[in-house]
């Protein structure tokens, strides 16, 4: 008898008209999906630049290449959403990975220095020649990569370092590596073949399209089809019962750490191609910090656990096109940093419980 | 007597629903000075969601609290604490890597010319700590010092405030029984300065021993008021049920089907010890056999358990089962023999709780079959599904974060997730902890089921009756090592304790 009072007095609303509370609840559901705010930003940003930049939408195909504002956004964005896609994985752990920048220049001096390459004009026809091939100087330098992941993992997963004190000794090393290297300076490649990673078209596209697609589709498919998704989940969370729950918490941290360098290895091959040279000094500075702020967009928390690849690639395209759009609109470059800032600071506030409690609360 | 003072805190008609679930309707709670309340229910009776709205956790749909005579609507714990409503929650909430005193008087250091005053703050935490009787040296840090100081410490810190109420959420959980003994001469002290405390708690034992009255909760709602003298344990249990249950003869009958023949030694451990942690144990499991561990906590018993699992690497002995040595690195070695295991820290050990039901139960089954055979969506599903029903785990669906479930049933999805594995020794460290008695007794048949299947089971509680009731044979220690084992009907409750307190037997 009492809880019939009870229902009465909590759901006031008579039994016959229940569809107004369903639409709000469609509609709050969402709201609700984690990528609906990301999706937001990105598609405001676009807004924003469909009206203040002119031809912004504009595609035109020129000697078979598609050219365009878009085209151009995706293109510059791919080091940094491959840089996002291994940051993810890490962040999902509760850790963190800021040596991506160092291994983002060492891995591209490695592949500079070994290709390094000359062009010798053999009966009027010019020929381009490396120092050593090709494939050999890649897969050299995505070994580098390699190792340097395995260092931070053994760090993280084996020594018991606070990830972000285990990458800061990579983030200083790497890149000091890659300046001993190279003597701090820069090393320009001569060989045509190399260039295509970072500027060549395939099916009308930039190259570096198809490769950060490759990357995200493997990526993705190792998350969803295999049980790697959920281990990293169960580790982020709550590395103790997942360790009593039979998992390799230590491999599965290691691995992220080598597939996060593995990413910035790439990321290294497509920004050297695509300036045709090893800047140890400057290529990949604070990719890190972009990585990690495209996560965060993305929806993804710092805390780890649940995570999203396609939030984090989102994330990536906010920052691309808000660097994009700030150029376009002609803003001084003293003014950039700030409009950027603020930028981040509306989408992070956006996603913020905190935040909407208090709205909330005060409306 | 009671009756003719005015409640201190008078709780009306509090209504809380969360998205699917009504957790309170129409609860209720009268609280007078100087008395030691205890709040009483089933897991998901509304107890917990109870105690939130009053310290300002979750603000009610509807209803009133009225604190000497005003209306209150706490915001947050700390606005609570500030109307004089405090809170010792189950888990010590404090910063084990600070100083007792800073954990007394953190967020509210006493300070002189701008700069914290240490020195008071020692003084005061001193002097807090006196009055609970307790004389430890409050700058080191709270690590330091075992659980049940620990405890005090979070209540030296309640007290700080003038508070009138004082709320213990499952204060003895993890206290052994001496520990339990000095916490409720603190509580007495306390009620005799007129303080109204309100606790609660899963054993009816200690109901008894220390409260003046007794609410029980059911379904959300306030099933009743009783006296605590005028309420038979069978009586409450009932009224906690909401059915004719006599729990406690009922579980009698289930152990009742004697010991049944068991078979060869599955596993057998050979002076497994660690240093600092056990002395050497020696350890025989038969399959089917239900082996029960007793003893205080701290005894040992959990210990063993994490060698037998591989929780922890032994530093000494060896491992056979099924007559072959085996060595255990880590769990994963374990669980290749057949062994499961289900900690008795389920928040901090066994659940992922942000991870759904259906993801946690496969979560060691998935493990086992490695990280590329992944367990296809519908068969997990299934087993999801299937898992739920018979165990009769409560959740909205197969998909809602164990998180929200009550402790009894996420205990069943974690004892599910073993169950999934299939296993040939199933290590249940203190299954029942913290769980209402329904639940409870639903495990416990669960498990003598199991092992009449052939399952071989290590039962470890600290509810002496329990493992009495359902263990085939059962190895009692003390102070880190095994002092004696007895069969069935060898020993009764009284004399098992003499063993446990070590005053020989």
């Amino acid at each position: 008898m009492n809880a019939r009072a009870t229902d009465a007095a909590v759901q006031p609303t008579p039994p016959g008209a229940p569809s107004q509370p369903q639409a709000a609840a469609a509609r709050a559901a969402w709201f609700a999906h984690p990528l609906a705010r990301p999706l937001g930003a990105l598609v405001a940003l676009l807004l924003v630049d469909a009206f203040l930049v002119p031809g912004f939408f504009h595609l035109e195909v020129k000697e078979g290449h598609l050219y365009g504002a878009i085209v151009d956004i995706l293109n510059r964005a791919a080091p940094l959403m491959l840089a996002a896609l291994g940051m993810t994985l890490v962040i999902a752990t509760r850790g963190i990975d800021i040596s991506v920048g160092a291994v983002v220049a060492l891995s591209g001096t490695v592949s500079a220095m070994l290709i390094g390459g000359t062009m010798v004009v053999n009966n009027g026809t010019p020929e381009y020649v490396a120092n050593t091939p090709m494939a050999l100087a890649l897969a050299a330098s995505l070994g580098v990569a390699l190792l340097c992941g395995l260092w931070n993992g053994v760090l993280v997963a084996g020594i018991k370092l606070q990830p972000i004190v285990a990458t800061l000794i990579l983030m200083v090393a790497g890149r000091g590596l890659a300046q001993l290297l190279t003597d701090g300076q820069i090393v320009t490649v001569y060989y045509k073949p190399f260039f295509f990673l970072g500027s060549g078209y395939v099916a009308g596209l930039p190259f570096s399209l198809f490769v950060v697609a490759a990357v995200f589709a493997v990526t993705l498919l190792l998350v969803k089809k295999t049980a790697l998704g959920l281990f990293i989940q169960a580790v982020g969370i709550n590395p103790v019962a997942a360790r009593l729950a039979g998992l390799r918490t230590a491999t599965l941290i290691t691995f992220v750490y080598v597939f996060c360098s593995a990413c910035a290895g790439l990321a290294g091959m497509l920004i050297t191609s695509n300036i045709k040279s090893a800047d140890a000094n400057n290529a990949g500075l604070l990719l890190e910090l972009d990585a990690i702020l495209a996560v965060t967009l993305g929806g993804t928390s710092l805390a780890g656990g649940k995570f999203s690849l396609v939030g984090s690639m989102i994330g990536a395209l906010i920052i691309q096109t808000l660097t994009y759009t700030i150029y376009s609109l002609g803003v001084p470059p003293e003014v950039n940093m700030v409009v950027k800032s603020i930028v981040v600071f509306v989408v992070c506030i956006s996603q913020s419980s905190e935040f909407r409690n208090i709205l909330r609360r005060s409306a | 007597m009671v009756d003719s003072l005015r409640p201190v805190l008078e709780v009306t008609g509090i209504h809380k629903a969360f998205p699917g679930v009504k957790a309170l309707a129409d609860a209720g709670l009268r609280l007078f000075p100087g008395e030691v309340h205890t709040l009483m229910g089933q897991n998901g009776a509304g107890k917990s969601t109870l105690i939130k709205v009053l310290t300002g956790v979750y603000q009610p749909d509807a209803g009133s609290i009225v604190l000497e005579g005003r209306a209150i609507s706490p915001r947050s714990t700390q606005d609570a604490q500030n109307l004089g409503i405090s809170t010792v929650y189950q888990e010590v909430n404090l910063c084990p890597n600070l100083s007792v005193a800073e954990n007394i008087f953190i967020g509210r250091y006493p300070r002189r010319f701008g700069m914290v005053d240490w020195r008071a703050m020692r003084r005061e935490a001193a002097a807090l700590l006196e009055r609970l009787q307790i004389r430890v040296d409050v700058s080191r840090p709270l690590a330091d010092y075992p659980l049940a100081i620990q405890q005090m410490v979070a209540i030296a810190r309640a007290l700080n405030t003038q508070s009138r109420v004082l709320i213990l959420d499952e204060p003895t959980s993890s206290l052994d029984e001496a520990e339990v003994q000095m916490l409720f001469s603190v509580l007495r002290r306390l009620r005799e300065e007129g303080m109204a405390i309100l606790f609660v708690t899963h054993f009816l034992d200690q109901t008894y021993a220390i409260s003046d009255r007794i609410t029980v909760m059911r379904n959300g709602e306030r099933e009743g008021e009783y006296a605590c003298a005028e309420l038979s344990r069978l009586a409450l249990v009932n009224k906690m049920i909401g059915a004719p249950a006599d729990a406690e003869h009922a579980a009698d009958t289930v152990a009742a089907g004697d010991a049944h023949a068991h078979g060869d030694v599955f596993l057998r451990a050979r002076g497994i010890a660690r240093k600092g942690v056990l002395s050497p144990v020696d350890l025989e499991l038969r399959r089917g056999e239900l082996l029960g561990l007793a003893g205080l906590l701290g005894s040992g018993r959990t210990e063993t358990a994490r060698l037998l699992f591989g929780a922890d690497r032994a530093d000494e002995g060896a491992i056979e089962i099924d007559g072959k040595q085996v060595a255990f690195a880590n769990p994963r070695d374990a669980i290749a023999q057949g062994i499961g295991f289900c900690s008795e820290d389920r928040k901090h050990e066994g659940a992922i709780l942000a991870l759904s039901v259906r993801e946690n139960l496969i979560l060691a089954l998935q493990a086992r079959q490695g990280i590329f055979r992944a367990i296809p969506f519908k068969r997990q599903q299934q087993l999801a599904t299937d898992y739920v029903k018979w165990l009769g785990i409560k959740t909205a669906s197969i998909e809602t974060p164990i998180g929200t479930l009550s402790g009894g049933n996420q205990q069943k999805v974690l004892l599910a997730r073993w169950l999934a594995t299939d296993p040939r020794l199933m290590i249940l460290d203190e299954p029942t902890r913290g769980i209402d008695v329904r639940a409870k007794q639903e495990i416990m048949d669960y498990v003598s089921n199991l092992c009449r299947k052939g399952m071989s089971i290590l039962f470890i509680s600290s509810e002496l009756p329990e493992v009495l009731r359902v263990s085939d044979r059962m190895v009692v220690m003390r102070d880190r090592k095994a002092c004696g084992e007895y069969r069935r009907g060898d020993l009764d409750e009284t004399s098992v304790l003499h063993v446990i307190a070590g005053e020989g037997a």
